[in-house]
């Protein structure tokens, strides 16, 4: 392999599958998804998040912050027992009959029947083996949406005390440390303490979807450029500073992201949803 | 001398061997109208025209030190490798755990063994309980990435890569899904030999070993560690490893062969940093192809094996006893685990060795 080829793996293999993937905004896709929808209310706190410049993982290669505006966050994943009172109001996401296009075989794996939670499960822990589709339907019958790539990402600077924790040394790591832990998606929500935004779970229990997870390089970045320059961009964030290369968490989650396609349902793989500040008082 | 006349033998063979190709390759290439002169250039002519013959059959891998049967002189054909990506805890050494990350479950994973023009489905299944996805480049294979892009599995997903083996050798594979280092510092390498048709020279004993530098945390959970960032960017390890174990190739674990009998290593160094200086102390390898590849090197002492890398060596053992495998920078021999043995037994010959009378 040559050392070029190489570097490109290296840093951002991820970048490369992230351009040639399909959007999952297929307009009609989405249609019928809003259609269709029978609402639900759930009773999730949202946290008020204000929202700021930030520097993504991904593309700071001229220093170019991008502003993400402010946006509710709900304070923990959807769970078990959510997401059942889910598909008992839209009978076409149970995993009867749900549409293969929206979701694999392995949609709600562990459940016994439709409407049924796996026998070991706790309602309160984060529902998994959704697709980004259900998860989407899910945010819609609840008046959210899902969170965009760098409203996740700018949550997940933060630690417990600081908003934004990159350059600490101990940061990544820690987060790696969680990540590790297997089986950790069955414990239950907000069991750990919340991050400095008062968010729980940004990386103790399960990966999360977020709107645009595969189009990684086409949001949220300033440059001009076409698509071209996506993988230039993507080749030369690694060498704008030695903390973000050392943000190895950060790089599986990319990884994570530029893994999967929107109708696969992943065993560790959940999602919360967002919401628009001027939303706010319509709900 | 006399007891060199096997390797002198094997040497021949390869010699009437290469020329057989080489007439064949020209066969071909005149067939198909190329007038190259480059040999390499032609191989690779050769090997894309070589047509396979035969349904799909899974292949044979196997776990070190153990090899798949050569393929001796058979012709191309179509084979189904099974590789699952797992994320595990096993001993690294005595009594301490790691969290590795494997193909099929071990470290190194699954050797893969074909010959130039087969044609291979990878099937890489990534285990339902990972907690990341893993993929597969593999630098026997040309084309984006060695595959790394086409493979790449979310945990519970399989992703399947066809290709065909143009280019005999020993080749790494590995993890390249993100952080590369990590995944491969966690054990996510192998080998799969590329033999080149007509199969390698005939020999008594062949092994598989493959080297590797781990970097570990201070236990955070009673024998157990894992992966340590800072010391792999310091590339400072904790353990330089034959087979992901210390002690892999000592006592029981041992690979052994009679005097007399030819030895081949399938020799890779997965790193994730370090290269290494691989020697047998007290031999001498009578053939060493140069970094996995083509060129064949006489009466070697200790070969380089790059980070990412190989080398097959081959050497008679003439005389019994304990024959120390190392990394020949030596403290990592010494004090971090790089240290494996080949037991030879049989009858000692004084005139090859003798220990002098006081
Ligand atoms: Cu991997």
């Amino acid at each position: 392999m040559k050392p070029a080829t190489y570097i490109l793996l290296l840093l951002s293999l991820l970048a490369q599958s992230a351009c040639t993937k399909e959007k999952p905004h297929d307009e009609k896709q989405g249609e019928v998804v809003r259609a269709s929808i029978g609402p639900i209310k759930t009773t999730v706190k949202m946290v008020y998040i204000p929202g700021g410049e930030y520097m993504p993982f991904y593309g700071a290669i001229d220093s170019n912050a991008v502003k993400v505006p402010a946006f509710l966050i709900d304070e923990r994943a959807v769970t078990n027992e959510e997401f059942l009172s889910f598909v008992t109001a839209n009978p076409q996401w149970r995993k009867s009959s749900i549409l293969r296009i929206h979701a694999d075989t392995n949609y709600l794996r562990d459940w016994p029947s439709d409407l049924e939670l796996p026998k070991d499960a706790r309602p309160d822990a984060p529902v998994c083996f959704v697709s980004w589709f259900a998860a989407k339907a899910f945010a819609k019958s609840a008046g959210k949406r899902l969170p965009t790539l760098d409203e996740w990402e700018f949550i997940a600077m933060a630690d417990a005390d600081t908003f934004n924790a990159r350059s600490k040394k101990q940061y990544s790591d820690a987060i790696i440390q969680l990540y590790m832990e297997k089986g950790r998606q069955f414990k239950p929500v907000k069991q750990s303490a919340p991050n400095y935004w008062g968010v729980y779970n940004v990386f103790d229990l399960i990966w999360e979807w977020t709107d645009d997870f595969n189009s990684i390089m086409s949001i949220g970045d300033s440059r001009t450029g076409g698509e071209n320059n996506n993988k230039d961009l993507f080749c030369a964030a690694g060498a704008t500073s030695a903390s973000e290369v050392n943000n190895y968490a950060a790089f599986m989650r990319f990884g994570m992201r530029t893994a999967v396609k929107a109708h696969y349902t992943i065993a560790n793989m959940g999602f919360r949803c967002a919401k628009d500040t001027s939303n706010q008082t319509t709900q | 001398m006399r007891n060199k006349l096997n390797i002198k033998q094997m040497k021949m063979k390869r010699l009437i061997l290469s020329v057989t190709s080489i007439g064949m390759i020209t066969i071909l290439t005149s067939c198909g109208g190329v007038a190259g002169d480059k040999p390499t250039a032609e191989n690779k002519t050769a090997a894309i025209d070589m047509k396979v013959t035969g349904e799909a059959k899974v292949a044979e891998v196997t776990s070190a030190p153990n090899v798949p049967a050569p393929v001796g002189d058979r012709g191309p054909q179509k084979w189904i490798v099974n590789l699952e990506t797992t994320e595990i805890e096993a001993e690294i050494a005595d009594g301490i755990n790691y969290t590795f990350w494997t193909f099929n479950n071990t470290v190194p994973g699954s050797f893969i063994r074909v010959r130039e023009g087969d044609e291979v489905e990878l099937r890489l299944k990534n285990a339902a309980n990972s907690v990341l996805p893993h993929n597969i480049d593999l630098h026997a294979v040309t084309g984006p990435g060695g595959g790394a892009e086409a493979t790449s599995a979310a945990p519970g997903q399989e992703a399947v890569l066809h290709f065909k083996a143009l280019n005999p050798g020993l080749y790494v594979y590995h993890c390249a899904a993100p952080p590369v280092p990590m995944h491969i510092g966690n054990g996510m390498y192998g080998l799969i030999l590329v033999e080149p048709a007509g199969g390698l020279p005939k020999v008594d004993r062949e092994y598989y070993i493959m080297q590797g530098d781990f970097y570990t945390k201070a236990a955070a959970k009673a024998g157990l560690t894992e992966f340590n960032n800072d010391k792999a960017v310091a590339e400072e390890p904790d353990y330089v490893l034959f087979n992901g174990k210390k002690g892999s190739l000592l006592g029981k674990n041992m690979i052994e062969a009679k005097v007399g009998e030819t030895v081949r290593l399938f020799v890779g160094n997965g790193g994730p940093n370090l290269t290494s200086s691989f020697h047998v102390i007290g031999e001498i390898f009578d053939n060493v192809y140069l970094e996995g590849g083509s060129t064949v090197s006489h009466n070697v002492q200790t070969t380089m094996i790059p980070a990412g890398g190989s080398a097959i060596v081959e050497f008679k053992v003439d005389y019994p006893g304990q024959y120390v495998l190392v990394d020949h920078s030596l403290s990592r021999a010494f004090n971090k685990g790089a240290i494996g043995k080949l037991k030879v037994t049989g009858e000692a010959n004084p005139l090859i060795f003798n220990k002098g009378k006081k």
